[in-house]
């Protein structure tokens, strides 16, 4: 192959699918490599136990970009939600509270504190919509950070004056002081935390907490039909996807004048593909650092991405069950929800500690579904399957995971017991992914679903640092499209939107 | 490394030499270089300037940062590292050069020894330790810093060759500029290289430290008929202003020192163009330095012919509007160019030669200060350049 106008997209995920759909749409000739048997990345449904099936990465949706959405006509490409606008059952010792947004639908909550959730969600939304705006937008031109300025301007003066408040602050005190019930407090500060090496009294996490202010979907077929979806509409498009093509590196040509430059991609299988153009849909570190090298950047720069933090601090737990769990206090009805443990602040600070030593909770944070009642086709008839994120796992556990991955299924499994006291003896199978794992399976170094800490000081024009946050890289050819990017991680798509256009574009933006 | 244990006890060490440099240290005036103590002056300033541009002088250089550079990607990682092609420093070979950040400032300036096919050694006025590290990765190298490892004098001066001869080094004198030939010394190794820091015929001498205080005794035993004699830093620095070497710290701040982003110079303002090859691929700065060339640089660097006789230390520098465009960096009265002579950093476009440029002097006599505007002439070219420097053979006598 020596097709040098094409544009080879390396790794078929989310933002990689999107990226070729647009990058298609817009005429060019697009070719994806995807390394693992199917596309999806991190968003895929895979078989992890005979007859079971599982989002093995993200399981929830709440962030897809609409225009993505809309643009591709991911419903015709077979696009369905079994669910939206999931309930959160936050189970605790007496009994589960059961929350909707603003709605507080179970649970002994005083009105002063519905009045104040009804405020805190409300400017919530309206902050998570502010950084929504974002993300349609290449950061830090111009135009861009005048238009963000704006934005903020348009708060108003009240929301502008408590953003700039609370923008940095621990989510603990802001909850701390907005709010009595403890498990309430316990529930939202979930959303600050899951998925980042912070604890609630940690930096920024009312910033981080932004990013889950969405409602909650379950796709029809796991996350795997988004996925899916996105890659019928890039075919459609033009583009080609070829599954089980790991990439090993880039290649790098140099010019008469010295000037280097991306020529094409090589396989693991050593066949070579030429292209004028690359766009990586794999994290920094494995873009920069394994496929392309250091030696091709700036000293400066090849320290930043070094020093990227992405070090993923969640685990995922996959259970193949033999009939419906039973948790105390929860009524059939909610078990399809998502149901949370995380009964208060205190509780999540001390999951947390141990992370910071390279330990594992004893007793883990859990976000949990159960994604068959909503699709029977992912468990044989009668069976169930249940997904859970297990939060806190740090990358580096001291002593490595394939000591300590039998004793965190063990910890977690004690956790489930105490909200689900009958769930043990319905095991069929378990599957415990650690960050290890999640880096192996789906090639993200450090395992992180984010590709890297989504903080205040990697965001944006930092993201993933400076010199690449505008998805053109320092090798001229070279883009970058993955959560590593602005605006970063869930399944979003807006990293890749941005990048096919920065792509159309030249690299100028 | 061979600090003892003890070494907290002292903050700065004697060099290997310092037996033999207290002892000729008649002045008995040191002063702090990085890890060491050395000597200001022995005897005379201006006495020891006078030798090292008629006979020749010893300068103890083991202070002077060096690192050792190994591994099969030692090359790879020199040149991502450095401005020049490394490639062109062949083994045996001594190459100049300065490195630069990722915004194309100079770091640090200093000198490439190619020891042996993917051996190089790194010599550099400031500690890069961290610097280097920090550019090692992905590259299969080895990064020691050997400071305290390798005793260096610098022989320099009209009669060094013919010393070195004395020395019973064989052919010393077919020894080309910037080469490097190593020879037997008492049952260790003595690595002579032909290179310098005053802009005249010289040499410097490269030993293990076990063996420093034998190889200054044979110098100077061979050494007295030919006039050699021990040099200071102060006569030093008058040799290099002549020669028109730059300093690291006093003609510009090294990049990863400056906390002010108009404080640090590219090598095309510290006039080091030749340094500067983009052709060899990627390297550190390519892409600022390429920009630069395009849009054109802040400052330059300009060796100044100034009028009168009064030093231009430390002179601020003037168009012919009297609008400040620049500062003198390094000056002094050259007894050698007869003329006064001075490095100035000025903004660009001043500067060009034939430009028309006045220094304002401040001078004291007898606790008077008084102030004189000097008139300035660019000169291009080192203010002193003898053709000894570059003979080949050397002058051997």
């Amino acid at each position: 192959m020596t097709d040098a106008g094409r544009v080879v997209i390396v790794g078929g995920g989310h933002n990689g699918l999107v990226c070729a759909a647009w990058l298609a749409r817009a005429g060019r000739k697009v070719l994806v490599l995807e390394a693992a048997d199917q596309v999806g990345g991190a968003a895929v449904t895979r078989e992890f136990s005979p007859g079971f099936r599982v989002s093995s990465g993200a399981h929830l949706l709440h962030a897809l970009d609409p225009v993505v959405e809309r643009t591709l006509k991911l419903a015709s490409h077979g696009l369905a939600l079994a669910r939206t606008g999931l309930n959160t059952v936050a189970l605790g010792e007496g009994g589960p509270l059961v929350l909707n947004g603003a709605q507080v639908l179970a649970g002994e909550v005083s009105a002063t504190d519905r009045l104040a959730l009804a405020q805190h969600v409300s400017r919530q939304r309206r902050y998570a919509a502010l950084l929504a705006r974002q993300h349609g937008r290449i950061p830090s031109t111009p135009w861009n950070l005048a238009k963000f300025a704006l934005d903020i301007r348009r708060l108003g003066r009240a929301d502008m004056r408590e953003l700039l408040r609370v923008g940095t602050m621990p989510l603990y005190d802001l909850l701390e002081d907005r709010f009595e019930n403890a498990q309430l407090k316990g529930a939202l500060a979930l959303d600050g935390v899951l998925g980042a090496k912070l604890g609630p009294r940690s930096g920024q996490t009312f910033f981080t907490s932004l990013q889950r202010a969405g409602a909650y979907s379950m796709p029809r077929g796991g996350m795997g039909t988004v996925t899916g979806a996105l890659a019928i509409a890039a075919r459609a498009a033009g583009a080609e996807i070829r599954v089980s093509s790991p990439v090993a590196s880039f290649r790098v040509a140099t010019r008469e004048d010295g000037g280097e430059h991306i020529s094409g991609v090589v396989l693991e299988s050593g066949e070579e593909v030429a292209a004028a153009v690359v766009v990586s849909n794999a994290d920094p570190k494995t873009t920069f650092l394994r496929l392309l090298g250091a030696r091709h950047l700036d000293a400066e720069f090849a320290r930043r991405v070094q020093h990227f933090r992405a070090q993923g601090c969640a685990a995922k737990l996959h259970l193949a069950l033999d009939g419906l769990p039973e948790f105390r206090g929860v009524p059939p009805a909610q078990l399809g929800e998502r149901l949370i443990i995380a009964p208060d602040l205190g509780y999540i600070e001390a999951a947390f500690n141990p992370a910071k030593y390279r330990e594992f909770s004893p007793a883990p944070v859990l976000e949990i579904t159960v994604p068959s009642l909503h699709d029977p086709g992912l468990a044989p008839p009668g069976k169930q399957v249940l997904s859970a994120i297990v939060q806190y796992a740090p990358y580096d556990l001291a002593g490595g995971w394939d000591a300590g991955r039998p004793h965190l299924l063990a910890a977690t499994l004690d956790v489930l017991a105490r909200y689900a006291p009958g769930l043990r003896g319905r095991i069929l199978d378990a599957e415990l992914l650690t960050p290890v794992d999640l880096e192996r399976e789906f090639r993200i170094t450090g395992g992180h679903w984010h590709h890297g800490e989504l903080a205040l000081d990697q965001f944006m024009m930092l993201r993933p640092v400076p010199g690449a946050a505008q998805y053109a890289t320092p090798l001229p050819g070279l883009y970058l499209c993955g959560a590593g990017s602005h605006p970063g991680g869930g399944v979003m798509g807006s990293a890749g939107r941005n990048a096919a256009r920065v792509v159309l574009a030249g690299g100028r933006v | 490394m061979t600090i003892p244990r003890e070494h907290y006890l002292q903050a700065v060490f004697p060099t290997p030499f310092h037996p033999r440099t207290a002892a000729a240290n008649t002045l008995n005036v040191w002063h702090r270089w990085r890890d060491y103590t050395v000597a200001d002056a022995y005897f005379d300033v201006a006495l020891e300037y006078t030798a090292l541009r008629n006979a020749c002088t010893v300068f103890d250089l083991s202070p002077m940062t060096k690192h050792l550079i190994t591994g099969p990607d030692a090359l790879a990682f020199m040149n991502r590292l450095v401005t020049r092609d490394v490639a062109k420093v062949k083994p045996g070979r001594v190459g100049y050069t300065v490195w630069c950040d990722d915004a194309g400032q100079v770091v640090d300036d200093g000198t490439i020894f190619h020891l042996r096919d993917h051996v190089y050694r790194l010599c550099s006025q400031e500690r890069q330790l961290d610097w280097l590290l920090g550019s090692a990765y992905g590259f299969d190298v080895s990064i020691v810093e050997e400071t305290h490892d390798v005793a260096a004098i610098a022989l320099q001066g009209p009669t060094s060759c013919a010393l070195l001869k004395r020395l019973g080094l064989a052919q010393v004198e077919t020894l080309a500029p910037f080469g490097i030939r190593s020879y037997a010394f008492e049952g260790g190794e003595l690595m002579v290289s032909r290179t310098g820091f005053t802009g005249d015929l010289g040499y410097e001498l490269w030993i293990d430290p076990e063996l420093a205080v034998s190889l200054w005794d044979r110098v100077f035993d061979v050494g007295q008929v030919v006039g050699v004699k021990p040099m200071g830093t102060l006569a030093l620095e008058m040799s290099r202003i002549e020669a028109g070497f730059i300093q690291a710290g006093v003609d510009f701040l090294p990049a990863d020192r400056a906390i002010r982003a108009d404080r640090t110079r590219s090598p095309f303002e510290l006039d080091l163009e030749w340094l500067v090859d983009f052709r060899k691929g990627s390297f550190t700065g390519r892409r600022a330095l390429l920009g630069e060339r395009t849009r054109g640089s802040r400052y330059r660097l300009v060796k100044l012919d100034v009028e009168g006789n009064k030093p231009a230390k430390d002179a601020f520098i003037y168009d012919r509007r009297r609008r400040n465009v620049g500062v003198v960096t390094s000056a002094l009265w050259s007894p050698a160019a007869k003329a006064n002579i001075a490095l100035a950093s000025v903004q660009m476009p001043f500067g060009a030669p034939g430009d028309e440029l006045w220094a304002e002097i401040y001078y004291q006599k007898e606790l008077k200060w008084s102030r004189f505007m000097a008139r300035c002439t660019v000169v291009e070219g080192a203010f002193f350049n003898p053709a000894r420097r570059r003979a080949q053979p050397a002058a051997d006598c």
